[in-house]
């Protein structure tokens, strides 16, 4: 029956050319509109570390005088917290982070140097995160302890410089300072780059910067401080009698470090939790700290759900989005409405040859189906040129921007759901039909 | 025109009738809030720097960690600068507008506060204010003497007490003392008493992550910096020398360090362009989705007035033969649509209100300007009127003699 049914729906779609086109039509931009948002609202809201994200935590003390226990902590951790936290070796795995800018060249190429952002990390950092590399590894915890020379590069960085070649080995120099190679990463782009994420509270919902791509040179922590001292990214200062900015940035009253952990466990984490805010009640015992009680150990998810990641603009395009396919819906019952009440004569006919009402309705919702098809069709193509535009966007996240396979088969499940709903009024309709009145009128 | 006839005709169709009510209603919503975002992105785009942003150029160049005689090379680099044909004033600052990098510091109005009474940008330099063009408005820009290194200010326990002295924006000493003036008043960095000497009329912050409110909350403070602990050397020229001034600013910092990495050659109103993009993307999006909507209604509306006037060309055709003319029928069609749509858009401004609301609590948007309302009301009414002219017109096309056949 279903062929059969498919075979009348062709046809009648077929018999009146332009009210197919513009249902079709009306249906392609609204999927096109809704999948393109949805799409990026995917990529953006995702989880940038699939199944490993749920073990991974980001612990904060707040080290800022100015605040009260009332307060949300400040969003990154001062020098000698994060060691504490982090030489302690209370987690499974731990790693510092924290940016800083120097000028970096290879002295073996002959690409002119540039200034870089690099991450200043600890070697726990590459088999917590689950990173790839494409030539050599990390380093291990006693280069971390030697403040051993040496750093890790991208994948990028190892194409401009070492023409994409085994590069392990080979001399990078940050600003006076030569460090060898020991790893290339592979393809590593996690969507928002969340060891990145702080302050999202003061953005504004302008957050796309969190989808940058990560840092091109990455390099042990005690290592940075050596070469780079005073060039790391702050979070915020405060005012504590003199302050003397030439020492070293560790003693700045500032904060500028992030520590990431691992805790494989609900007992770890409940023990983890327990340990960071009897730390700050330390630390606040001891006179460094005025206020001791709002600590917070968020889970990554969490603490991106905190930071609002996900761009104010991003999210009112899908509301506009899908407020604009609920026009197009609305359309297409109307289109739908006027095709099948057209057919009146027709469907008298079948009803008094012994088709039930349930027959006709399932007819109306095949053809309803078949333009939701080919509306997916125009809409999967519009989702493509949509990504596309997205793509020449000025936005950090435009080149995560494509449709991987779930999104494409939403395409179509969308589109031949929209359909279906918009079909099922005008189809009840054409059931109700009344044959004798009909007949009479042939 | 009777309209008593159409409302009784549309009761016979209710849902048809209903479902393009709908549509005008949710498009009619939807495009005047889109139309006011647009707006807004506009507005924001146009936020006065308070600088000759015509006549500026930036060259940042990589600061190179610190390094003895630092403050003679940078005296060396601007006497090399302000030689370059076209070069009126050339100086080294901590921050440019629309750069997004920002230095900020709490400040408060009395030493003992816990608080701070808000966070403004501090603009360092020699010369800023003359530099970037933003206009004196009342008392003095820095004496010669008055300015102090960068390098002395953070290893001073204190400020002397000759040098503790500011200029600030009218917007920021309208905040800190509301309806009075500025000049003389105090404010306090940190433990140092500042007294504000000037007034500048604008001066825009770097970057404006504390909100479009707190844009024009700026200090300009007499510190000198260097090319230990700046990077971004300022230029002003004539705005048709801005290109070679720029290449030739570029040449003489090589030249003057050849280890020093150029990273970046912006005329401001690049700079400013690139700061507003997202806006301007979000606005062009915003256009093409009101363009959008408005046509796929036109579209729904020409699809259902075609359908009703298949079904009734009979009636109209009994119309015309008892003696309606082309235009009692053009007419009924048209009236017909007025009315639908002014049942739409009436609903559409209720629901433009409502989406308004939830926009205001969830996206720091202002309350949507009355005047919106009569001019999405009349865009509504004509694109309506247009959609179902093509209809209308076959409508009265119909002869009267369809009328005796197949009765």
């Amino acid at each position: 029956m279903f062929g059969y049914y498919l075979d009348l729906a062709l046809r009648s779609l077929k018999r009146n050319k332009v009210l197919t086109a513009l249902m079709v039509l009306a249906i392609a931009v609204g999927i096109g509109a809704s999948m393109t948002t949805l799409t990026v609202m995917h990529l953006l809201s995702g989880d940038p570390l699939p199944g490993r994200s749920a073990r991974i935590f980001y612990p904060q003390v707040d080290a800022y005088p100015e605040h009260k226990d009332t307060d949300e902590p400040v969003d990154m951790l001062d020098y000698r917290t994060a060691m504490d936290l982090w030489s302690a070796h209370r987690a499974d795995r731990q790693a510092l982070v924290a940016d800083s800018v120097a000028q970096v060249v290879a002295p073996s190429s002959s690409v002119p140097a540039t200034m870089q952002t690099m991450l200043s990390t600890t070697s726990d950092f590459f088999p917590m995160l689950g990173t790839t590399f494409r030539y050599g590894g990390g380093w291990r915890a006693e280069d971390d302890a030697r403040h051993a020379r040496l750093a890790v590069i991208s994948e990028d960085l190892n194409n401009k410089l070492f023409g994409g070649g085994d590069s392990v080995g080979k001399t990078l120099r940050v600003g006076n300072t030569d460090l060898r190679i020991v790893g290339v990463l592979g393809r590593w782009r996690p969507s928002p780059l969340f060891y990145e994420v702080n302050g999202g509270r003061f953005m504004h919902g302008r957050t796309s910067p969190y989808y940058s791509k990560p840092q091109d040179v990455m390099l042990p922590f005690a290592t940075a401080l050596d070469i780079d001292d005073g060039h790391f990214s702050i979070f915020t200062c405060w005012a504590s009698g003199s302050t003397d900015l030439k020492a070293s940035q560790k003693n700045w009253p500032c904060v500028w470090i992030g520590l990431w952990v691992e805790l494989g466990n609900a007992g770890k984490v409940a023990a983890y939790r327990q340990f960071v805010a009897d730390y700050a009640a330390q630390q606040k015992a001891l006179g460094r700290f005025n206020h001791a009680g709002n600590t917070r150990l968020r889970s990554l998810m969490g603490w991106l759900d905190y930071n609002g990641v996900v761009p104010g603009d991003v999210r009112l395009q899908a509301w506009l989005a899908f407020a604009f396919l609920g026009i197009c819906l609305f359309n297409t019952i109307g289109l739908l409405l006027a095709k099948f009440l057209r057919r009146s004569g027709e469907i008298g006919v079948r009803r008094a040859l012994g088709a039930s009402r349930m027959a006709v309705f399932e007819q109306c919702l095949v053809e309803a189906g078949l333009i939701g098809l080919l509306g997916g069709i125009g809409g999967w193509l519009l989702t493509l040129a949509g990504l596309w535009l997205v793509r020449r966007q000025p936005a950090e996240y435009a080149d995560l921007a494509h449709l991987d396979l779930p999104m494409f088969l939403v395409t179509f499940a969308l589109a031949i759901a929209a359909s279906l709903l918009a079909g099922v009024l005008p189809a009840v309709r054409a059931s109700r039909v009344a044959p004798a009145l009909q007949l009479k009128t042939l | 025109m009777d309209i008593l006839p159409i409302l009784s005709t549309l009761r016979r169709h209710k849902i048809t009738a209903l479902l393009v009510i709908l549509e005008i209603a949710l498009t009619c919503a939807i495009v005047c809030n889109a139309v006011f975002l647009i707006g807004q992105r506009l507005e924001r785009m146009q936020m006065p720097s308070g600088v000759a942003e015509q006549e500026l150029v930036q060259v940042q160049a990589a600061s190179i960690g610190k390094q003895p005689g630092a403050n003679a090379r940078t005296q060396e680099d601007l006497a090399a600068l302000r030689q370059i044909p076209g070069v009126t004033a050339a100086t080294l600052v901590n921050e440019v507008p629309f750069t997004n990098s920002s230095w900020n510091s709490g400040i408060k109005l009395d030493p003992t506060q816990k608080q701070a009474t808000l966070n403004a940008t501090m603009y360092f330099g020699e010369n800023v204010v003359g530099t970037f063009g933003a206009r004196l408005i009342a008392g003095r820009d820095f004496q010669a003497e008055e300015y102090l290194d960068f390098d002395t200010v953070q290893k001073a326990q204190k400020v002397p007490p000759q040098n503790a002295v500011v200029m600030i924006t009218r917007a920021l000493g309208e905040k800190l003392w509301p309806g009075q003036s500025p000049l003389g008043k105090t404010v306090y960095l940190g433990e140092d008493a500042i007294r504000v000497v000037g007034l500048v009329e604008a001066l825009i912050r770097p970057a404006l992550f504390g909100g479009d409110a707190t844009a024009q909350w700026t200090l300009i403070l007499p510190v000198r910096m260097n090319t230990g602990n700046a990077s971004r050397y300022v230029l002003r020229a004539a705005p048709g020398e801005r290109e070679r001034v720029m290449a030739a600013a570029g040449a003489a910092l090589h030249k003057a360090d050849p280890h020093r990495v150029i990273l970046e050659k912006k005329t401001l109103e690049q700079i400013r362009r690139e700061f507003f993009q997202n806006d301007r993307a979000m606005a062009g999006l915003l256009a093409g989705v009101c363009v959008a909507l408005l046509v796929v209604t036109a579209l729904g509306i020409v699809g259902l007035g075609s359908f009703w006037v298949a079904q009734r060309r009979r009636q109209i055709g009994v119309r015309r033969a008892l003696g309606a003319t082309r235009a009692n029928i053009l007419h009924y069609f048209q009236t017909e649509n007025f009315l639908l749509a002014t049942i739409g858009i009436v609903l559409g401004m209720a629901l433009a209100y409502g989406i308004n609301l939830f926009l205001m609590a969830h996206y720091e948007l202002p309350r949507l300007p009355a005047v919106y309302f009569p001019v999405g009301a009349v865009a509504l009414w004509l694109i309506g009127q247009l959609a179902v002219l093509g209809p209308a017109l076959r409508a009265a096309a119909v002869p009267p003699v369809v009328a005796t056949r197949s009765v």
